[in-house]
């Protein structure tokens, strides 16, 4: 059980906290204290709209150990809006339809289970964004 | 600084070894090399090896392998740089002898990969890459590179059969290689009706899981020929690193790493990519061999692929690659690799790679890659 591992990275999982440069106000996701655009310390807090595209994907048949009931599954490089690129499962949407450039948001889901008794990691993956959402959302 | 020179080789058969332990692997590459250099004791020893641990249940690799090879009080260590851990030990006894802190040093490659079931194994293959923001989220080794591969033909427009000839060229050269773990060839149909692994990465895209060990054995230059007629000069042994993720780069397309570790390389060495008359790329997927290519100056970005199609990486073509097999086709033992293409480089300068021999080879080239480019070894060899 690797209880504090998981805890400690909770506000990037659940909520793409990464962080903002003081010095060249690059954003910064995942977090990682030095700023990669100016070398110089970063460390304030940012949270990331969580919306983005498609970069790159690949549907998953061989898997990894603790992923295997989940096979085949997608994964995709996501261009944030903010920047950066982010590592991430895609979610609600079939293989087939994945396209390079289609427009995704955040959502929290359930990464993996470690057995009956083990954890439940949970952590952001990507969805495709419908076209009339925005549109339905206005009207309300 | 000392000039270094490689005087004896050795290597064990890439392949499925049930009866055979890490340390005996190990043990035979180095005594075949200890016989080739006709030594008898050797001053230090580094052992490359990614996974023994995860995959065997055995670190501190340096004193077991120097216990069991006899070598009592001899100073031994391990060398770890996921898939590069090979070509990285090359570089520390490269280090030891040339400040002239050691005279006579073994570099050992070495992996056990067969004693775990395969998703183990694709679960410690991904501690090359990113473990919480890459592993964590479910994807293996191959989906990383299979994301590169994808925005490479979306971004230059190939499709997935042309990165067909860097399988069957590999697989043409290891039809020779008696070391090789594949001795057969493969077509254009078997390549495209390959199993799915992940999208667009299938099974003749990648090198498979192996067992295997290789060594070298380097000494001062000055003395080489005293153990060797034919020993192999070390021009060039080049580090460079890069973020291990890939979201992490501002291009993923390009092999930062090996850009930066082929310019090092080629500075000390005096030579550039003209120069080079063969190049063990580290073709773990037939995506790497193509930014490999790049990022060392073969070929301008994005003509990686053409260049294969063009049929300029055959034995007689302008730069002859994995001429013995690569990873493809000799087999990845991931922390062997390294070795296993300074070794093959070394038999190609000393003429004795058989009908898979380049023509008055003088240079050879070898860029071996940990995890997605994150660490790149360039090592440039000279024969005599």
């Amino acid at each position: 059980m690797e209880v504090a591992r998981f805890w400690r990275t909770k506000g990037q999982r659940y909520q793409l906290v990464g962080e903002v440069c003081p010095s060249c106000g690059e954003k910064i996701f995942p977090p990682r204290d030095v700023c990669p655009a100016c070398e110089k310390e970063a460390k304030t807090p940012y949270t990331f709209s969580g919306k983005g595209e498609v970069y790159s994907y690949s549907t998953i048949y061989s898997a990894p150990e603790g992923f295997e009931k989940y096979a085949p599954y997608t994964v995709a490089l996501v261009r944030l809006a903010e920047g950066p690129l982010v590592t991430a499962q895609l979610t609600d949407v079939d293989a087939q339809d994945v396209k390079v450039g289609m427009p995704v948001e955040m959502v929290t889901r359930v990464l993996r289970e470690d057995g009956e008794r083990g954890m439940v990691v949970y952590g952001y993956k990507f969805r495709p964004v419908c076209a009339n959402q925005g549109a339905a959302a206005q009207q309300i | 600084m000392r000039d270094v020179s490689i005087i004896g080789i050795g290597q064990v058969k890439v392949g499925e070894h049930w009866d055979k332990s890490l340390r005996e692997l190990g043990y035979y590459a180095l005594h075949a090399a200890m016989k080739d250099a006709r030594l008898e004791r050797i001053d230090s020893l580094f052992v490359g090896n990614m996974l023994s641990g995860e995959l065997t249940g055995q670190e501190h690799l340096g004193a077991i392998i120097a216990d069991f090879a006899g070598l009592k009080g001899v100073e031994a260590v391990k060398v770890e740089a996921a898939c590069g851990s090979g070509a990285a030990a090359l570089r520390m006894g490269y280090i030891a002898v040339a400040g002239g802190m050691a005279d006579f040093v073994a570099c050992i490659g070495v992996e056990k990969m067969t004693d775990k079931q395969n998703a183990s194994v694709t679960s410690a293959l991904a501690m090359a890459a990113d473990g919480d923001y890459e592993a964590l989220h479910g994807l293996s080794f191959v989906s990383i590179n299979a994301l590169l591969m994808r925005r490479y033909m979306h971004e230059h427009g190939y499709k997935k059969e042309d990165f067909a000839p860097f399988a069957i060229n590999a697989h043409a050269n290891a039809v020779n290689n008696p070391y090789a773990m594949f001795q057969a060839p493969v077509t254009q149909k078997q390549f495209t009706e390959a199993k799915m692994i992940a999208d667009p990465i299938n099974l003749l895209d990648s090198s498979p899981i192996a067992d295997g060990a290789a060594c070298v054995i380097i000494a001062p230059t000055a003395i080489a020929k005293e153990f060797t007629d034919r020993p192999v000069r070390i021009r060039a042994s080049a580090i460079a690193t890069d973020t291990v993720a890939v979201h992490d780069r501002r291009d993923p397309l390009f092999l930062e790493g090996g850009a930066i570790s082929a310019q090092k390389a080629y500075a000390m060495a005096g030579v550039g990519p003209h120069d080079i008359d063969l190049f063990e790329v580290h073709d773990a997927f037939t995506i790497m061999s193509a930014l490999s290519l790049e990022a060392a100056g073969f070929a301008p970005r994005g003509k990686g692929v053409a260049l294969a199609l063009d049929g300029e990486i055959g034995l007689s073509g302008r730069i002859p690659i994995t001429t013995m097999g690569g990873l493809k086709a000799r087999g990845h033992p991931v922390g062997a690799t390294g070795m296993y293409q300074i070794v093959e480089v070394a038999t190609q300068l000393r003429g004795e790679a058989g009908a898979n021999q380049i023509k008055n080879a003088r240079l050879g080239m070898a860029q071996n890659i940990g995890g997605s480019g994150a660490t790149v070894i360039t090592t440039i060899l000279e024969g005599f």
